[in-house]
């Protein structure tokens, strides 16, 4: 391995989450940035959710940014991971890790039949069937037939079963940790695979999938693996979301929350490891600094007209996402590597009419 | 060029197109004479489709396209077409979920649309008027595309395999159509059917690999099978 | 029976809007390729408009009938002319690239909601309509409240609008033929592009009366309602065939119907889950839809 590699490859990554793994250290106060202390659990909390998000919208790179699927029901999987363990371990009174092991093998093979399924059809009815699969996830969840997830009122964990070392507010820096440590192992597995034999191939469909299947290869096969490992990594990201947030609601089950990571992804820069996991980090602090500016007095001083926006949050980040989108298309990262990403370009063949053939008549478009 | 001497309707110069990373067209260069037929030929996937349609503008184009003194490269296929440019396309594109007036109506650019020049030479189509496009056979597909194109005064047609899968006696209507078309305006006629081709066409340019490998009298070309056999790979006619 | 036949009615009401969220979509979807989210949008233009014009402007108007007009009125207007704006400003200038289109219409909607929730606040705001649409009517022993006949009557005269258009207008046929193959509509020198702004802004305007009817069917306007619609709608689309109004207008009863069937005689909810069953095993056999529309391109 090159001595620039190694450096790039493990010595920037393990820079950057060692210094992070500091933070819980630090006793110093930003007032800019956060309204209490850098080690003080409500800070900690909050960068506990910056990390988590990071690696959730890291999934959904990974069959999204890579590999050129857009689906609209990957909250499904989050899903999956917030309730089913808690569901295990409080409803069903099992252990932690019988409950964690039951989910992760639920995840496993739900994905591999729903994805199995959705990847019969491609571009806006592969986005459609997900959709339809995470609604029916979502009524389960809401109408909960078995009394399993009560619904609305959302499902707390039992305490007493969780490891006691994430329990608590003591333990917050124990969370941060956590979160920190599962950011930085789907950073290394997403990075392993997508860069392995079969990740080049993920990235070939999303360049061209018409050339892939030419060259011998069964597209389909190779699209089910990234979907499978995308949507398994997501539920281990829900547990550690269950365990962050000390319970379950039905917040995780809603298109909006598929919808959240695909900003998250954009923003942050699509097929981008360091991007979506930005646009992640990046999304969440704003979403809670947002509301806090919203009802500061700055803001509180301003014209109704002004106010009112920059009062919801989701305003001014939909605005932002708009203009990223209009205006800088490879997202944050984009903004290091120049140029729309070509990893686009595949989603566009896949979701324009008529294929590659009957393309857009104006010139500039090669058809 | 051809031996006689006769005004350049349109030319192309050093024109490359790019499809989903091939690089089809690799420096097209030839002219257009105005008035009869030019045949644009060459072995399957040479590029003589994305030719016409590089002249379009439905491909992006880089180099030049010129007719008369118009800069066609760059703008828009609507804006070039209303240049007087016709079109029949390699596999009709005619509007299946609307009837054959309709089809026709849709085509309609100039002020005064030349329905009787169409009707007499498709009477079929006034006939099935009001027929769906999508239960049409291929041969009246075939007319259907022809006569769009016959209504409007154009400075130039581009023609794309008009006899494809056509049975022989239909051919030969369809070749009697564009003798028709020709008397009225410059053809670029793509064709594989080489028997039509030494009918109509006065000139020819060859196509091999996306670039020009040959051009001159269509005769003189049809009338050396040597020639024929090494650019087409085919017997002749 | 009767509760059969409240059922159908009730059933045949919802079909309405979903038919009128539908056909928007669907057109827009078929001529241009692009995937509206901010259609939910529209919808709430259109039911916040209204409810905002029957408090704000209309309140002097004494006759409850021609208030609710007036005021719906102004909200099918709103409804065409943010359409029409969106088209113009956020997806024209990203016509080629139609993944950003999509996303932009997704952030559209985002920021959309959050500015009505932000302006009138996150709670439902009872909407004012004619007292006679409240009340119902006695058919085959079966009590239907009147409302149900108007979304009926509306969407049907939508239907038939919409197909005289199509049918019988220029710009019609270049929507028709610019849904099955849009390349070659500008290879006969049309600018199909102008027919963009006017679909969405068809689009709009259905939208925006699907959100008129919503506030009266549901008795009240909340600004999740038109994204609540708007799935169902997609599922409609889809199952119906994108580019087709007809197959949107059946596939949008047969939805509506089945959610309502199964919802009372199966169980509570189970109607919802069943729509989406129903989409997967339509798009798993017909990957393009019932009505097959060739979407914008050869078969």
């Amino acid at each position: 391995m090159t001595r620039r590699r190694l450096v790039a490859d493990w010595i920037w990554p393990l820079a950057v989450f060692g210094a992070l793994a500091l933070v819980p250290a630090l006793h110093i106060s930003i007032p800019k940035l956060f309204d209490q202390p850098v080690s003080s659990p409500g800070t900690l909390a909050l960068l506990s959710s910056c990390l988590v998000f990071g690696a959730l919208a890291l999934t959904y790179d990974v069959q999204f940014g890579y590999t050129g699927l857009l689906s609209f029901g990957h909250a499904l999987y989050v899903a999956i991971g917030v309730y089913l363990a808690n569901i295990a371990i409080t409803d069903w009174h099992w252990s932690f890790w019988q409950g964690v092991l039951f989910t992760m093998a639920a995840a496993l093979v739900v994905a591999n039949v729903l994805g199995f399924v959705s990847l019969r059809v491609s571009g806006i009815a592969f986005a459609m069937v997900t959709l339809a699969f995470a609604q029916a996830g979502a009524v389960l969840a809401l109408k909960d037939p078995h009394h399993w997830t009560h619904g609305e009122e959302g499902l707390g964990a039992d305490y007493t079963k969780l490891p006691q070392a994430f329990v608590g507010i003591v333990n917050t820096k124990n969370l941060y940790w956590l979160t920190l440590a599962f950011l930085a192992f789907v950073f290394f597995v997403v990075r392993w695979t997508v860069e392995s034999s079969p990740g080049r191939v993920w990235q070939a469909i999303r360049e061209n999938e018409q050339r892939v299947e030419v060259l011998g290869m069964r597209s389909r096969t190779y699209k089910l693996q990234a979907f499978v490992l995308s949507s398994t990594l997501a539920a281990a990201g829900g547990i550690v979301y269950m365990l962050l947030y000390n319970g379950s609601t039905l917040a995780v089950t809603q298109p909006n929350f598929t919808l959240t990571l695909l900003l998250m992804v954009v923003i942050g820069g699509a097929g981008s490891r360091w991007g979506a996991v930005l646009g992640g980090i990046l999304y969440t602090y704003l979403n809670d600094r947002l509301i806090a500016i919203g009802s500061s007095s700055t803001v509180e001083g301003l014209p109704h007209v002004l106010r009112t926006p920059l009062e919801q949050p989701l305003f001014l980040l939909g605005v932002t996402f708009i203009l990223i989108v209009v205006f800088l298309p490879g997202g944050l990262a984009g903004l290091v590597s120049r140029g729309r990403p070509t990893g686009l370009r595949r989603l566009e063949e896949a979701i324009r009419p008529g294929g590659s053939e009957g393309g857009a008549p104006e010139p500039q478009e090669t058809a | 060029m051809s031996a006689v001497a006769s005004r350049t309707l349109m030319s192309l110069a050093d024109v490359h197109v790019y499809l989903g990373g091939s690089h089809v067209l690799q420096g097209v260069t030839f002219d257009v004479p105005e008035g009869g037929v030019t045949a644009l030929l060459g072995r399957n996937g040479v590029g003589k489709t994305t030719t016409l349609r590089a002249i379009l503008g439905l491909v992006e184009v880089r180099g030049s396209v010129k007719l008369g003194d118009d800069e066609l490269a760059g703008m828009p296929t609507h804006r070039i077409v209303k240049r007087r440019v016709g079109y029949v396309p390699e596999d009709r594109d005619v509007f299946t979920g609307l009837s054959v007036a309709e089809n026709l109506r849709l085509a309609e650019r100039d002020a005064e649309p030349r329905y009787d020049l169409v009707y007499e030479l498709f009477p079929e189509l006034e006939a099935r008027a009001d027929q769906r496009a999508g239960t049409l056979s291929g041969g009246q597909l075939q007319m259907v595309a022809i006569a769009r194109a016959l209504l409007n005064d154009n400075r130039v047609l581009l023609v794309d395999e008009p006899t494809k899968g056509l049975a022989p006696a239909l051919v030969a209507d369809v070749a009697h159509a564009l003798e028709r078309l020709a008397e009225l305006t410059t053809v670029l006629l793509v064709e594989q059917n080489l028997g039509v081709v030494r009918r109509l066409a006065k000139d020819a340019v060859v196509l091999d690999q996306g670039r020009v490998v040959h051009a001159g009298d269509a005769k003189e070309l049809l009338d050396r099978p040597e020639l024929v056999k090494k650019l087409l790979s085919v017997g002749v006619a | 029976m009767s509760t059969f036949l409240l059922l159908t009615i009730t059933g045949l009401g919802l079909g309405a809007m979903y038919f009128l969220i539908a056909s928007g979509l669907s057109l827009i979807y078929g001529l241009m390729g692009v995937l509206n989210f901010a259609h939910g949008a529209f919808i709430t233009v259109g039911s916040y408009g209204t409810w905002w014009a029957s408090v704000h402007i209309f309140d002097g108007i004494d006759s409850a009938l021609w208030r609710f007009l007036a005021s719906a009125a102004f909200g099918l207007v709103m409804g065409a002319v943010v359409a029409a704006l969106v088209e113009l400003v956020l997806i024209r200038p990203l016509y080629s690239r139609h993944i950003e289109q999509v996303l932009v219409t997704v952030g559209l909607q985002l920021a959309f909601i959050a500015l009505i929730t932000g302006i009138f606040g996150p709670d439902p705001k009872a909407f004012e309509v004619p007292p006679w649409l409240h009340e119902t009517t006695d058919v085959g022993g079966a009590s239907i409240p009147n409302d149900r006949w108007i979304e009926i009557l509306v969407a049907a005269a939508v239907l038939v609008l919409l197909q005289l258009f199509l049918r019988r207008t220029r710009y019609g046929l270049i929507i028709r033929a610019g849904v099955e193959n849009r390349a070659m509509v500008q290879a006969l020198g049309i600018d199909v592009r102008k027919a963009f702004t006017l679909v969405f802004a068809i689009g709009g305007i259905a939208a925006a009366i699907a959100g008129v009817l919503s506030g009266v069917y549901f008795n009240v306007v909340g600004p999740e309602q038109g994204t609540s619609l708007l799935i169902f709608a997609f599922i409609v689309v889809v199952i119906g065939g994108l580019g087709s109004i007809g197959g949107s207008a059946v596939a949008a009863v047969v939805v509506a119907l089945v959610q309502q069937y199964t919802n009372y005689y199966g169980s509570a909810g189970i109607g919802d889950m069943v729509v989406v069953l129903l989409l997967g095993i339509v798009l798993l056999a017909r990957p393009r839809g019932f009505a097959g529309a060739v979407v914008g391109g050869r078969a």
